[in-house]
């Protein structure tokens, strides 16, 4: 029925560029949602150093498997579907990290993330990053770069976007960005972040009470 | 580790059915050390023929337990750390009191004297042999299939007493065809001449027909495709068709054997009470709505289903878990990848050993925590 996910190369936290900065803004003893969360790295770290109340959604029965063996509370599921269930405002944070462009509708999982989290944190490769535009300008064929390194056809990235692309959409929809962190490796990136950045992370948020 | 079952006796139970059990015994084996605090008691309760000799080997018959694989010291239940109970049910025929029992008002089985007991007159029982042993709260409750049922009422019914619920390959009410299996069961138990309206300890018991229940009963625990792989078409001692109604087929001896075997272990009348009692199973009581159930649980949750379980099948684990996110509960759900049916929830342990083992770690650490 379901064709089997493909999983994405996982890395260690260290090496993860958004993590310092996901880590950095997460106020201790909150209640955390991690979308996507693999193995369940970012929770088990947050519950261990911030003591927060946990949860995770993933789809890959491996990757959930692990991810509950080290203690974390992970549901095997989708999230495109996924966030349904959860009732209004259940989490102080949901975290979309690097899932974004892999999602079937990006905008609704978005919405879904600032209904059931007073905050969103959205971290996703910029496909408006130089490299990328070279590659695709020289190469004519689907960009191929460290940060994209999939072919066209066995990329698990269906929707491509860029940091304006993201920022347009968080402006037409009245999503309130909180912050905004650019990242080059692991260098932070302050001049013309999306044609510079390889990674982004938004703060979304805190949801107004009249939405 | 050699294991002896032992019993514990309460004057009376109060049934679901307005009838009162006097007295009533309940068949129990424990393993590990339970810790001063008392705080590292698990209970597993055991599926529709199961019984109390969940781990180790049994000092009677030297058999390893059930669960064994799952249980002891190092494993998923691990028994340096816990203190494992079982117990068997209420309505069983391996110790605890059942229609085969004698009925100390008539000193005669009770047989279908027996009163009609539930999933919560099982769970109600445990319940108090847990008090007994001197244990105010379980650390878990865990167990498969009709396990999984009583690990379900265990939460609803006393989440104060329940820290951690493991219900695997399991359901929150039995659907339409796992009534339907039951009652094809109890048919072929009832049309043997030899059941004789559940009377028939003082002669000889409703051996075909019980074996019949079993052999319709294995059907549902396997799947197409562990069929195919432990028997295919091959022939059973032969090289061609008997062209006669004896044994052609492997599946037909393993069927025929496993049906004879089950008869020496396990009373006919239990087999109809139990599967009632399954059958009656439902979390919601009738009114569809799962979520009022548990709306006052605290209880963290690790359900476990199994992708070939057709019996059980996953989307009645996804049910309980949907819910329990609506609630913003503590649930963990992974649907095992498998091809054992539902029988993978005994056979197909690893990974089932690395979810139970890193989920009770975490309950205990929490629990140290609070």
């Amino acid at each position: 029925m379901a064709t089997p996910a493909i999983e994405s190369p996982r890395v260690s936290l260290e090496q993860r560029p958004d993590f310092n900065f996901i880590a950095s803004i997460i106020e201790p003893a909150t209640r955390v949602l991690d979308l996507g969360c693999g193995q369940g790295e970012v929770l088990a770290w947050l519950t261990e150093h911030k003591h927060v109340l946990a949860r995770g959604v993933e789809i890959s029965p491996s990757l959930v498997r692990k991810a509950i063996s080290r203690g974390v509370s992970v549901y095997q599921g989708d999230i495109d579907e996924g966030l349904a269930d959860y009732p209004d405002g259940a989490f102080d944070y949901v975290i979309l990290s690097q899932t974004l462009q892999e999602t079937r509708s990006p905008l609704k999982v978005v919405s879904e993330m600032l209904r059931v989290g007073n905050r969103a944190i959205i971290s996703f490769p910029n496909f408006g990053h130089w490299n990328v535009r070279w590659s695709m300008l020289f190469t004519g064929q689907a960009p191929k770069t460290k940060l994209f390194p999939y072919d066209w056809y066995n990329s698990p990235n269906i929707h491509f976007l860029s940091i304006q692309d993201f920022e347009s959409l968080c402006e037409e929809h009245h999503f309130p960005v909180e912050k905004r962190y650019f990242l080059s490796g692991s260098s932070p990136v302050t001049v013309l972040p999306n044609l510079m950045a390889q990674t982004a992370v938004f703060v979304l948020g805190p949801k107004q009470q009249d939405d | 580790m050699v294991v002896q079952t032992d019993i514990a006796q309460f004057d009376s139970i109060a049934l679901d059915s307005g009838a009162t059990l006097t007295p009533v015994e309940i068949a129990y084996e424990t393993y590990g050390h339970l810790n001063p605090e008392k705080s590292n008691a698990i209970l597993v309760t055991h599926a529709f023929t199961g019984d109390a000799h969940a781990a180790g080997i049994s000092h009677d018959t030297g058999k390893p337990g059930w669960w064994d694989n799952m249980i002891g010291p190092g494993k998923a239940f691990d028994t340096d750390r816990y203190f494992v109970i079982c117990s068997n049910v209420l309505g069983g025929c391996q110790g605890t009191t059942g229609p085969a029992s004698i009925n100390p008002a008539t000193s005669k089985p009770y047989a279908l004297s027996f009163p009609v007991i539930t999933i919560r007159d099982m769970v109600r029982l445990q319940r108090m042999l847990v008090l007994s042993l001197g244990i105010k709260r379980l650390l878990s409750v865990a167990g498969g299939s009709m396990g999984g049922m009583q690990a379900l009422e265990w939460a609803v019914s006393y989440p104060e007493m329940v820290l951690a619920c493991i219900p695997v390959a399991t359901t929150w009410r039995h659907s339409a065809q796992q009534i339907a299996f039951n009652e094809v069961g109890r048919q072929a138990i009832m049309a043997d001449p030899d059941w004789n309206q559940g009377d028939y300890y003082e002669s000889k018991p409703p051996a075909r027909g019980l074996a019949v229940a079993r052999m319709v009963g294995h059907i549902t625990y396997m799947s197409d495709e562990s069929m195919r792989e432990k028997f295919g078409r091959r022939l059973r001692e032969k090289e061609k068709f008997g062209f006669d109604f004896g044994v052609d087929f492997e599946v037909e001896s393993y069927l025929r054997y496993r049906g004879s075997q089950f008869v020496s272990r396990f009373d006919a009348n239990s087999y109809l009470y139990i599967t009632k009692a399954e059958d009656y199973f439902d979390l919601a009581n009738g009114t569809g709505a799962l979520v009022d159930a548990f709306r006052t649980v605290q209880t963290r949750f690790l359900v476990i289903s199994f992708t070939s379980d057709w019996l059980y099948p996953s989307y009645q684990s996804q049910e309980i878990v949907r819910v329990l996110r609506k609630l913003n509960g503590d649930v963990a759900f992974c649907d095992l990848p498998s091809n054992y049916g539902h029988d993978a929830f005994l056979v197909d342990i690893a990974e089932q050993s690395e979810l139970v083992r890193g989920f009770l770690a975490s309950t205990a650490r929490t629990a140290r925590a609070a």
